[in-house]
């Protein structure tokens, strides 16, 4: 083996980088445990645990009484109408804000390979408008729209479409720079206009991420629109929060096992349209 | 004259020069193949053409205008007149190859027109005929993905072939067919330029091809023109004048430069 004589062995150079980054993230992990007193033997303490046994035991059976039944329907419409009409206002202001962000339709990156600068100080403003409508959280928009409109699902559509706007039109410019940038470029180099050029050139192969990413938010935001409940917008969340109160832990077990269909069916969703997008 | 560049040249961001002093006219008549080996700046000269660079000094006239001097709309618009077929077909694999080729329109489609032509094709007979030109006419429902490299070099063509552009570059637009599939594409390409009267060049690494399907043959070398003779009266001399390797060296001592030049900025 003359090679490896010439040369006793050869080092990877990127391993010594790599062990650095691990042991540095474990460091910061550390103090992150303390901070949080994070301390889960108290789970396991034997006062715990009988307090919290109580708790559940009064859980079972679920109640499937006919008139609890019919409520919980109208509260489950209630919590996908909120969730969904608040993801397709969310669409509206996110399609646009995401096309203007995105770096893929530059047209004067296609010469120098680098948008230019009056492009970039339109992009930032965008940017940092999307930045601020994700970094206030739904649910206090939801608190403060409840004071504007009222108790009920308003305030929670509301709510949801301004987060959610931020998210979408943030995670959508990135899916577009994600995929193949060269047949888009190639439709703007022979005289096609940004938005045709986004349509034939991005869209077929950004769609089945776009998809996933927007059912996976519808999911979130049924979510949502559960723990906006509880601040008064209605829908299941109100409802799980006045059953808590009265102590009727059939009745939360019940909304639980809805709430488990909810995801399950909009997983089952996602999963049929990305089979029909592949 | 379609085209005209006089003492064009272009030099890379980075500082490495791609181009000096090119001085050439094309007829509106004219088949073209560039030649060189690699690196000589066939696809820069090209690009340069397709207006998808811009040359760093000189005069370049396409279709009696200077793209460094128009303003985005005028830009747009001579782009669309301006057909580059490209060495890599740039088809986004889970399109329909009828709507590939129909893209080639879109620099003259109405944006309305683009939209409903995405929910449904507005002109399969057209999109049909581009490709039945190219033996691909039965593949004008399937998707771009499940058609072979060189099917999709031929759906790039027939893209291009749609768009009927006043000039047709095309870069290395056989170098994913076998032999026989090359010559059969090539001669197709150059009879349809002649049928409608549009220049058509194109880069080539394989010699016999471009002497043999190309009236007119451009030899580049390092940058510069080193012959642009009549197909038939190009001798062995010139070819191997335009391979020879002396220039190995020369060329990687120039990377090395830009590299450290690159390098240096980025200290600074």
């Amino acid at each position: 083996m003359p090679v490896t004589a010439t040369r006793a062995h050869w080092h990877d150079p990127a391993a010594t980088p790599r062990a650095l980054l691990t042991l540095a993230l474990l460091l910061v992990l550390w103090p992150g445990l303390q901070l949080t007193e994070f301390r889960p033997q108290i789970l396991f303490n034997a006062q715990n645990r009988e307090v919290m046994g109580r708790f559940l035991a009064g859980f079972w059976p679920p109640d499937t009484s006919a008139e609890f039944l019919l409520m919980l329907g109208r509260a489950t419409l209630e919590t996908l109408a909120m969730a969904t009409a608040g993801l397709a206002l969310a669409l509206i202001l996110a399609i646009p804000l995401s096309l203007i962000a995105t770096r893929t339709l530059s047209i004067s990156a296609l010469f120098s390979g680098r948008p230019s600068r009056t492009g970039r100080l339109l992009r930032y403003p965008v940017r940092f408008v999307l930045i601020v409508l994700r970094s206030i959280p739904e649910i206090v928009w939801a608190l403060l729209f409840v004071r504007a409109v009222g108790l009920g699902p308003t305030a929670g559509v509301l709510a949801i479409a301004i987060t959610y706007s931020g998210m979408l039109g943030k995670v959508y410019a990135e899916i577009y720079e994600s995929v193949d940038p060269q047949p888009a470029r190639a439709l703007l180099q022979s005289g096609s206009s940004r938005l045709a050029a986004f349509l034939y050139g991005v869209l077929p192969n950004a769609a089945q991420e776009l998809t996933s990413y927007t059912l996976y938010r519808w999911e979130c935001a049924v979510r949502a629109s559960v723990i906006m409940g509880f601040v008064g917008a209605g829908g299941l969340g109100q409802m799980i929060d006045l059953s808590m109160r009265m102590f009727a832990g059939g009745e939360v077990v019940s909304i639980l096992l809805t709430f488990l269909l909810l995801v399950l069916l909009a997983d089952q969703i996602s999963q049929q349209l990305r089979k029909r997008l592949a | 004259m379609s085209i005209s560049l006089t003492g064009v040249g272009y030099t890379h961001p980075n500082g490495m020069r791609a181009l000096s002093d090119i001085n050439l006219s094309i007829a509106a008549d004219e088949q073209v193949a560039i030649i060189g080996s690699s690196g000589a700046g066939k696809t820069t000269l090209l690009k340069l053409l397709a207006t998808s660079l811009l040359s760093s000094s000189g005069d370049l006239q396409l279709l009696q205008h200077n793209p460094a001097q128009l303003g985005a709309r005028a830009l747009r618009q001579l782009r669309s007149r301006i057909g580059l077929i490209h060495q890599s077909p740039p088809l986004p694999p889970r399109q329909r190859v009828v709507t590939a080729v129909l893209a080639g329109r879109l620099g003259q489609w109405s944006l309305a027109r683009a939209c409903l032509s995405l929910c449904y094709p507005s002109d399969i007979e057209g999109a049909r005929a581009e490709l039945s030109r190219l033996d691909l006419a039965e593949k004008l429902f399937e998707r771009c993905d499940q058609v072979s490299g060189g099917q999709q070099q031929r759906i790039g063509i027939a893209r291009v072939l749609y768009q009927k552009p006043d000039i047709m570059l095309a870069d290395e637009p056989v170098s994913a067919m076998d032999p026989v599939l090359a010559e059969h594409t090539l001669s197709i390409l150059g009879s349809i330029a002649r049928e409608r009267g549009v220049p058509l060049i194109a880069s080539l690494h394989a010699v016999e091809l471009a002497l043999k399907h190309f009236p007119r043959v451009i030899g580049l070398r390092a940058g510069e023109i080193l012959f642009d003779k009549r197909a038939d009266t190009i001798s062995q001399q010139d070819l191997d004048a335009l391979y020879l390797n002396t220039d190995l060296d020369d060329t990687a001592d120039q990377y090395a430069a830009a590299a450290n030049n690159s390098l240096r900025s980025r200290c600074l």
